[in-house]
């Protein structure tokens, strides 16, 4: 039992008497949540499904271990496991995408290996950039972006090599 | 975008199979992948569908409001030539502590929200150029805050791992550190672009 244990517990137990105490209905509002939280995986199948095909399909291929092969030397000398490469390629690019080699990463490597732990922090702490910084200036219209980019895949970066070396530091 | 990831990495399969002997491996994958998929959807429901249940209480009863409120002084510091408590503002903060909190369907209507209100707010002179204080916030919603990794724990736990919630501090370390370099390079990139002006 360490300190990590009872965030869940603790945050969920707090929010509902949270909502006692407000005089909340707090069974009607957490199954309404729950209807939502159906529909939000309703919405995502589609997707999801089609990159857990392709990314499975490509992992069948070879083709995934000859480029995580290729890029390998690199992301040692770095300190990164070479399995979650592909991870690492896809995550700014697609939610679902990233959740599909995730769960391959899982499966091939065991969660609590070294690569599976790199790949938990990296998908717990990172977003798809360039989904977002398409939607968000899509919304105001801005073509030019300035250094929107290269600010945000710095931060990127900064994951990748900080979420090795926690791992290590932490975990290991 | 998606149709070239998906295309790309279907048709890469083949091609790469076909050099290596490996098309009986990939023919039963594409049925493999199939039921996965399904599994790994059935997981996801499970932690989607109690967080929403527990951030739909805590909307209900006022916390995320009670939260946002905390926050507003911290982010106004960093949003320059804002109105405090402006609309713009209020917006910022309810995708801020949204993205914090995991609520992952409505910080981004709140974001968007949020880039419109600043633009009506800045009112700039050449509209189609990104603003610093958009590309602030922008740059803020591609590193994670999200303070609790249920996609990832949810997975980890459907995959046998003995403590799903042990990648906790690495996962806060993680995104402070992501976080705290993607606002250095926004501050440094700012000011290098003003320099050359």
């Amino acid at each position: 039992m360490n300190f990590s244990d009872f965030t869940v517990p603790v945050l969920i137990a707090g929010v509902l008497i949270y909502g006692l105490i407000k005089k909340t209905d707090v069974f009607a509002e957490f199954t309404e949540g729950v209807k939502e939280g159906l529909r939000t995986v309703y919405d995502i199948f589609p997707s999801l499904f089609c990159l857990v095909v392709s990314v499975g399909v490509f992992r069948a291929s070879g083709a995934s271990e000859a480029i995580t092969g290729l890029i390998a030397p690199a992301l040692s000398a770095v300190g990164f496991p070479p399995e979650c490469g592909t991870l690492l390629i896809l995550r700014p690019f697609s939610g679902s995408g990233s959740i599909a080699i995730f769960g391959q990463i899982l499966a091939d490597f065991e969660p609590d290996s070294f690569a599976g732990r790199v790949a938990s922090v990296i998908l717990g702490s990172s977003e798809t950039t360039f989904y977002t910084l398409s939607v968000y200036f899509a919304a105001v219209k801005a073509k030019k972006t300035r250094y929107a980019l290269a600010a945000a895949l710095i931060g990127d970066i900064t994951c990748a090599l900080v979420s090795a070396a926690a791992v290590r530091l932490i975990l290991s | 975008m998606m149709k070239w990831v998906m295309t790309g990495l279907i048709l890469l399969s083949l091609v790469f199979a076909a050099c290596t002997g490996r098309m009986s491996e990939l023919s039963s994958a594409f049925l493999d992948e199939c039921g996965n998929a399904v599994t790994l959807a059935m997981t996801l429901i499970g932690i989607i569908a109690l967080w929403s249940g527990v951030m739909r209480v805590a909307q209900a009863s006022g916390l995320t409001g009670k939260i946002s409120k905390a926050a507003e002084p911290l982010l106004s510091r960093l949003f320059r030539g804002l109105k405090k408590g402006g609309t713009a503002m209020q917006y910022i903060t309810l995708n801020i502590t949204a993205n914090i909190l995991g609520l992952g369907n409505a910080s981004t209507p709140f974001g968007i929200a949020a880039m419109r209100e600043i633009e009506k707010e800045e009112h700039s002179t050449t509209p189609e150029k990104a603003s610093d204080n958009m590309i602030l916030l922008t740059v803020m919603n591609t590193a994670s805050l999200q303070l609790i990794p249920t996609t990832a724990a949810a997975m980890r736990l459907a995959h046998g791992s003995a403590d799903p919630m042990e990648i906790l501090p690495c996962v806060w370390i993680t995104s402070v550190a992501s976080l705290t370099a993607a606002l250095l390079a926004v501050s440094v990139l700012r000011r290098a672009g003003k320099r050359r002006i």
